[in-house]
């Protein structure tokens, strides 16, 4: 009588971005790659489906024939991430979020990313709420760089952005993720995907990330910089699944004491 | 001629250029670029009607490797 109508569900534990279902929790960077060729064998070894990219003025007369990213990564197979990378006011990153959009045929997933200084390249936290605002204003599905503040997370998922992306570590610098409890924080109070963005720097940064709840983990130069780039997008890939079903799986507490593994009745003499 | 600024360097164009004809002869008419012409985004449907004028600020991206 009430019977629900079974839908086919192929897969189920996916990652639901501003309404898009994903299989892969592993969203990589394109930059720092040796060509374009590698760019597109790293990023299919990593499964990732969505893929950040630079918004950058063209080489007048230099570029002509150059191959395009957008060739190696067509829109048609991959979600396509605009990064405000670069940028270090509200404004200069609202001005390439609209660049984007246009250059993109009106798509309006960005990833927003305000820096506050040159040497830690940590976001300006100011100026990514200002920019967010705006652009949340403006119709843009924003998936936000931040902090590892779990305050800030919740206001910047409160202004509307569709994902929070703290850092494990300053970007670049392959140190892993530095406050776990913070993430953790992070994790359990928000309602939107939280995706460690920056800092990790092999695959077990990118399986704690993921042990710790994370929806997702995105990295560039920890792939790009290793010294086989394919093989590390591999690690991390198989490393952001296994971190993500350890989660799911549900870990055993931790004690100080041994607990032994086989029955302690029945033993022999 | 027209004096402009085309992704920061200073430039001339004749009058009467559109943005189109500009896009064409940098060999951009097949390429995925966005312009903005005095802070303005120019969509490109009105690349082809949008004439240069005189002191337009004209910035042309294209998405390329980033993080």
């Amino acid at each position: 009588m009430n019977a629900q109508p079974k839908l086919a569900v192929a897969f189920d534990d996916a990652l639901v971005i501003a309404g898009k279902t994903y299989r892969s929790r592993l969203l990589t960077g394109t930059g720092k790659f040796k060509d374009l060729d590698e760019t597109r064998r790293a990023t299919e070894a990593a499964g990732a489906e969505i893929v950040t990219v630079a918004i950058r003025r063209t080489n007048i007369g230099q570029d002509r024939n150059a191959p395009n990213l957008l060739d190696a990564l067509p829109p048609q197979k991959y979600t396509i991430l605009p990064n405000t990378a670069g940028c270090y006011s509200a404004d200069e990153a609202v001005r390439t979020c609209r660049l984007a959009r246009e250059l993109l045929d009106g798509h309006s997933l960005v990833k927003l990313e305000v820096l506050g200084d040159q040497k830690t390249l940590f976001p300006d936290v100011v100026q990514t709420l200002k920019a967010a605002e705006t652009l949340v204003a403006e119709k843009f599905e924003v998936m936000v760089y931040t902090s590892d503040d779990p305050i800030l997370a919740r206001r910047l998922e409160e202004i509307g952005c569709v994902a929070v992306m703290p850092l494990a570590a300053p970007i670049g610098s392959g140190l892993g993720i530095q406050n776990r409890w913070n993430i953790l924080e992070i994790v359990e109070n928000a309602k939107v995907p939280i995706i460690v963005d920056a800092g990790v720097g092999t695959a077990s940064d990118a399986a704690i990330a993921m042990e710790l709840g994370c929806d997702g983990v995105l990295m560039n130069t920890a792939i790009a910089g290793a010294r086989n780039p394919v093989l590390m997008a591999a690690a991390m890939r198989k490393a952001v699944e296994a971190g993500r079903d350890a989660f799911r799986a549900g870990r055993i507490p931790r004690k100080r004491y041994a607990s032994a593994s086989s029955p302690i009745d029945g033993n022999i003499g | 001629m027209h004096t402009i600024v085309l992704n920061g360097q200073t430039r001339t164009c004749a009058p009467g250029h559109t943005l189109g004809d500009l896009l064409a002869e940098a060999g951009y008419a097949q390429r995925r670029v966005a312009v903005e012409v005095n802070r303005e985004i120019v969509p490109k449907s009105e690349h082809a009607r949008r004439e240069i004028r005189e002191g337009d600020c004209i910035e042309i991206v294209h998405a390329l490797g980033g993080g």
